[in-house]
């Protein structure tokens, strides 16, 4: 029997149309616009002013707080202006237009594609360059890699697990990263294994991608210390409290932090992030992004400098087709449905979805039949049904006693509903609602 | 801003599954069964279910459009399952009037005055059932007696069923595999225990329901069985095939409306539906106490819901 | 005979028995009630609609009973009758407040902001309004799904499906400021009801550069600062790229109206110059004299 998490999960159609498509370069845009808010956490401050010359690499911004991130040039060029610009929910956020001229790289990135093993840096070092070099997880969620290395006073992390479990239909880049740089991110990992001093570190991969799982089978033979671990096909194992219960079969407290079960997770792009970042000194400003969609004439994977505009990606791969509805920056089941396609690229974009017309509304919901598949979809076990009503009759109380802040809002239950209703929306409403009731009590 | 795109909250897709396609799933797991009684009680099976199953669609059409004002969801199957299932819970040989006002008992107030799909507390064919049958007992309760491809339909033949002899007191004459193949007297649908299982399985398969009500509520009553009925294995055995039990077990308790929402609930509820149907039939008035007991069991939910939660993940124990 | 002997000595026996369980059980759950929040809660208008800050009107009178003044505890519903009312029972002062009304801040019509990007989630303002910016390119402006209409205990806010914006009904509208609460744009604002409900105010909430504002709606605030200048009475501020009429120094004059570039200062009941449908006022107020107002003379507010 293949691990897998314990409580509930969903199979959504796994619509990998882009797997085996070796990564492609995408060109650079003509201007770059890079958003000051890649990361949960603080904004970064921008360092840079208008009409500076920049380098690829070069600081643009630096972290605003211990829980953010630093932020580098993709590109190089003139700093056209200091601005905001529309992010993927629509809003004006700050931002910093680069109007790009040549490709000149900062000479301290060293470029060659020459594997670097050895590394006699610390662990306090190795976090330090993760941090400089504005590291995020790069599975979506776009948490700083460097505080997740820091464990909070009185826990011990015991175990690395880095996530290659790609859960997400429709994404491959993390699959086809493997198959390419598998060398380089298990010498990521050694390093996120040092840097929080562990003796073991588990690459989880679910089975639907038997190429890859042999392949770092056959790199990892070569350290003791890696151990690959196929996993079961179960969405959300990416979820990394799911991901935690089924490699090392303990479940983190609710309410408690992942590191409550001595695991730390990574995901396999931050892990060949951070290779790049501490072995050749190159931050991060550029990611592999899959661009697909049923309608989409070449489904492929790219690599992109973060900045571009999501228009350029889907003109690499063949054009916007004319039935497309829906736009998606991420996966179906977690990503967001974006505004226009002129928006730029982040580090925390892991694919861009085109979605057609035919499927891209939602059916009419009907009333709830009480069958009970959101319960047993949830992956954290709560009743989605009964939260979606409490919410709905502003039931705050109610709403928290029956646990709404451990929803991980991975879209299970209304993936599942027969009845079309829009539980996730509502949970997620009273997750933010019941939030801020808690945050004002707790300053109170 | 070139195109004007859908923009909606995560998740983007969705498994395809509707509330019409669970209802039409019972519908095809309920064919074999009804094979079998078209087999066994000819005509007047057919008669008996259209007639059923168009009252209660026409009442819900009526009451939705003209009394509640509201869009009629008639095609969502759940009227069709109602009048199906109310069919199954009764003779054969039941005059078309009665069957009527069954069908308008189980739709109007068994279902509309809550509120309609969804909001129910009973279960509705068996609220219309039980209403026939205590409105009129003496129809309901002239079984006739399995008589292949018959024409007959309020001529039929009729005789006491096993589940009445047994009751009575008096010895069982049918075997054991009458029983599992459906050659015994009873109402239309519940004859066949094979043709049931056949069903149940289509509906595990397919995930429309899960093993629990069923599975607790015959292990359940196997057990009490024996237990009060002197130890008798076989007799405890054919307590599982006789009348309604594994039409209620599976077709009827598994309602998703009026049944618990979580595994530890359904069990609870299972084992509650053996138990009452087991006293009831053992110590009751009734020879069949199915009904009953589902009925009771049905008023239960909501405060079985209210105290048996999921098992949540992280837990963590106060 | 027995048989009648025996039904009225058991029944009796367990009515007693009942009696005194039930004395018993009464006893042990009594709860002690100051019965003064009795006679408050009968003076209370019994809408229960939250809009004085508690749990309804038995919450808000058992509040009034324990506080030691009157002071910032108001029904707006029941207005200052009741709170006098209230203090008469309590023997307490009551402060007086002047009538509020409910002022929808966004004139982000169908005609004045294009739609970008059509929504398809649950009808809801606070789901919307917590996944993106909204349907326009205005990330401040209504989302038109009804959370105030649903929060109104007075049917006194409706969206209008034309406008696609809400519209209140001033008759009906009590200020209790339950739509103020439900709205998560915060477009919504208690302003004073004002002489002969004559009212001004800035029908825009957008922060954004004046720009960037102009090009997602018509009718946005740009923050020019041009009414603020014509203000003579420094009614006026500017801050984050919009205005903003402070109604207790606002003396009405009705200047600011005329200077705004994009109409996005608006007057309510002020007798209209052209003849559309007026309203029976009474005469003319002094100071009127420019362009007529953007709106219909109605409950537009």
């Amino acid at each position: 029997m293949l691990k897998t998490f314990r409580i509930g999960g969903v199979h959504p159609p796994e619509n990998k149309l882009s797997a085996g498509q070796a990564i492609k370069t995408a060109e650079l845009p003509k201007q770059a616009v890079i958003m000051l808010s890649q990361h949960i956490g603080a904004p970064a401050q921008a360092v840079v002013a208008k009409g500076d010359k920049v380098k690829v690499g070069t600081l643009l911004a630096q972290a605003g707080g211990f829980v953010s991130a630093n932020i580098h040039s993709s590109v190089s060029g003139t700093v056209a202006k200091i601005d905001t610009a529309v992010d993927v929910a629509g809003f004006q956020r700050p931002a910093i237009y680069i109007d790009v001229e040549g490709d000149e790289w900062e000479e301290s990135i060293d470029r060659s594609e020459t594997l670097v093993k050895e590394c006699n840096l610390d662990s306090k070092a190795i976090v330090e360059r993760i941090k400089e070099a504005g590291i995020v997880g790069l599975g979506g969620a776009t948490f700083p890699a460097h505080v997740k290395l820091t464990p909070p006073p009185g826990a011990t992390a015991t175990i690395l697990i880095i996530n290659a479990v790609e859960c997400e239909p429709y994404l491959t880049a993390d699959h086809q990263l493997m198959m390419e740089k598998g060398a380089e991110i298990l010498v990521g990992t050694e390093l996120l294994r040092k840097a929080i001093n562990v003796e073991r570190a588990v690459i989880g991969i679910e089975n639907n991608k038997p190429d890859a799982i042999a392949h770092m089978k056959e790199l990892a033979a070569a350290y003791p210390t890696i151990e690959i671990c196929p996993l079961k096909v179960k969405y959300p194992q990416g979820g990394e409290k799911q991901l935690i219960d089924a490699v090392i079969r303990r479940q983190v407290p609710s309410g408690g932090l992942p590191i409550a079960t001595g695991a730390v997770v990574q995901n396999v792009g931050t892990a060949f992030a951070v290779y790049e970042a501490v072995q050749k000194n190159k931050p991060l400003f550029e990611r592999i992004v899959t661009v697909t969609g049923k309608s989409l004439a070449h489904p492929s994977n790219l690599k992109v400098r973060v900045g571009t505009p999501l228009c350029q990606l889907i003109d690499a791969c063949g054009g916007l087709p004319e039935d497309t509805e829906k736009v998606i920056s991420g996966g179906p089941m977690m990503g967001k449905a974006v505004v226009s396609t002129d928006t730029p690229t982040t580090k925390g974009c892991s694919g861009v979805l085109i979605i057609r017309d035919l499927e891209s509304r939602r059916k009419e919901m009907t009333a709830c039949i009480r069958c009970a598949k959101c319960i047993a979809a949830c992956p954290m076990g709560l009743a989605p049904n009964t939260l979606m009503n409490a919410t709905d009759h502003k039931d705050w109380e109610r709403v928290e006693k029956e646990h709404v802040m451990d929803c991980i809002e991975c879209g299970s239950c209304s993936f599942t509903c027969p009845a079309h209703r829009p539980l996730l929306d509502y949970v997620r409403m009273g997750k933010a609602r019941v939030g801020a009731i808690i945050r004002s009590r707790n300053a109170k | 801003m070139s195109q004007n795109f859908i923009v909606s909250p995560s998740p983007h897709v969705h498994s395809g599954n509707s509330v019409s396609k669970c209802m039409y799933g019972v519908l095809i797991a309920l064919i074999p069964a009804f094979l079998v009684s078209l087999y066994c009680f000819g005509i007047g099976a057919l008669v008996v279910t259209l007639t059923s199953v168009l009252a209660c669609v026409l009442f819900e059409y009526l009451i939705q459009k003209y009394l509640l004002k509201v869009k009629p969801s008639i095609c969502d199957g759940s009227a069709i399952l109602t009048g199906v299932l109310l069919a199954f819970n009764v003779p054969s040989n039941l005059p078309i009037w009665i069957i009527i006002i069954g069908a308008l008992v189980a739709i109007g107030i068994g279902k509309m005055t809550f509120g309609g799909l969804g909001n129910n507390i009973f279960n509705p064919a068996l609220v219309g059932r039980v209403f026939l049958l205590i409105s009129f007992p003496v129809q309901m309760t002239t079984w006739p007696v399995p008589d292949p491809l018959s024409m007959n339909y309020l001529d039929a033949e009729t005789a006491a069923t096993p589940l009445g002899l047994m009751k009575q007191g008096l010895s069982v004459e049918a075997m054991t595999t009458d029983m599992l193949l459906g050659n015994i007297g009873g109402s239309l649908g519940e004859i066949s225990a094979i043709a049931l299982l056949i069903g149940f399985a289509y509906m595990l398969i397919r995930r429309i329901i899960t093993w629990h009500i069923p599975v607790s509520i015959l292990v359940t009553a196997f057990v009490f069985s024996f237990l009060v009925n002197g130890f008798d294995v076989e007799g405890a055995f054919q307590q599982l095939l006789l009348g309604g039990m594994m039409l209620g077990a599976i077709f009827m308790a598994t309602d998703y409306v009026t049944s618990p929402m979580t595994p530890r609930g359904m069990i609870i509820y299972g084992i509650g539906i053996g138990l009452l149907t087991i006293i009831i039939r053992r110590y009751g008035a009734y020879p069949e106490g199915m009904s009953f007991a589902i009925l009771i069991m049905n008023a239960a939910t909501p405060l079985i819901n209210k105290y048996v939660k999921p098992k949540r993940f992280g837990e963590v124990k106060k | 005979m027995d048989l009648v002997w025996i039904a009225t000595l058991s029944l009796g026996c367990i009515g007693a028995i009942s009696a005194v369980i039930l004395y018993f059980v009464a006893q042990k759950f009594k709860v002690y009630e100051d019965p003064r929040n009795e006679e408050v809660v009968k003076v209370l208008p019994g809408a229960n609609c939250g809009g004085c800050g508690y749990p309804g009107c038995g919450g808000f009178a058992a509040a009034c009973v324990k506080a030691t003044s009157l002071e910032g505890m108001l029904c707006p519903v029941g207005g200052a009758p009741v709170m006098a009312k209230i203090a008469g029972i309590l023997g307490m002062e009551v402060a007086e407040a002047a009538p509020k009304v409910a002022v929808v801040r966004c004139n982000g019509t169908c005609a004045n902001r294009k739609k970008v990007n059509t929504y398809n989630g649950a009808s809801n303002c606070a789901i919307e309004a917590a996944l993106y910016s909204g349907e326009t390119g205005c990330s401040f402006g209504c989302l038109g799904n009804g959370d105030c209409e649903r929060a109104c205990q007075f049917g006194a806010i409706h969206v209008n499906p034309e406008t696609g914006l809400p519209e209140v009904d001033e008759e009906l509208c009590t200020g209790c400021g339950a739509c103020v609460k439900a709205c998560p744009k915060m477009i919504i604002e208690l302003r004073n009801k004002g002489p002969k409900s004559r009212r001004m105010f800035v029908c825009c909430v957008n922060k954004d550069k004046g720009a960037v504002a102009r090009k997602a709606c018509t009718a946005a605030c740009i923050g020019c600062g041009k009414c603020a200048k014509e203000c003579p009475f420094e009614a006026i501020t500017v801050e984050n790229n919009l205005a903003y009429i402070d109604f207790q120094k606002c003396k009405l004059c009705r200047k600011c109206e005329a200077v705004c570039p994009t109409g996005a200062i608006h007057s309510v009941n002020f007798p209209p110059r052209k003849p559309a449908e007026p309203k029976p006022e009474a005469p003319a107020q002094p100071a009127a004299p420019q362009s007529g107002t953007a709106a219909a003379p109605t409950a537009q507010a």
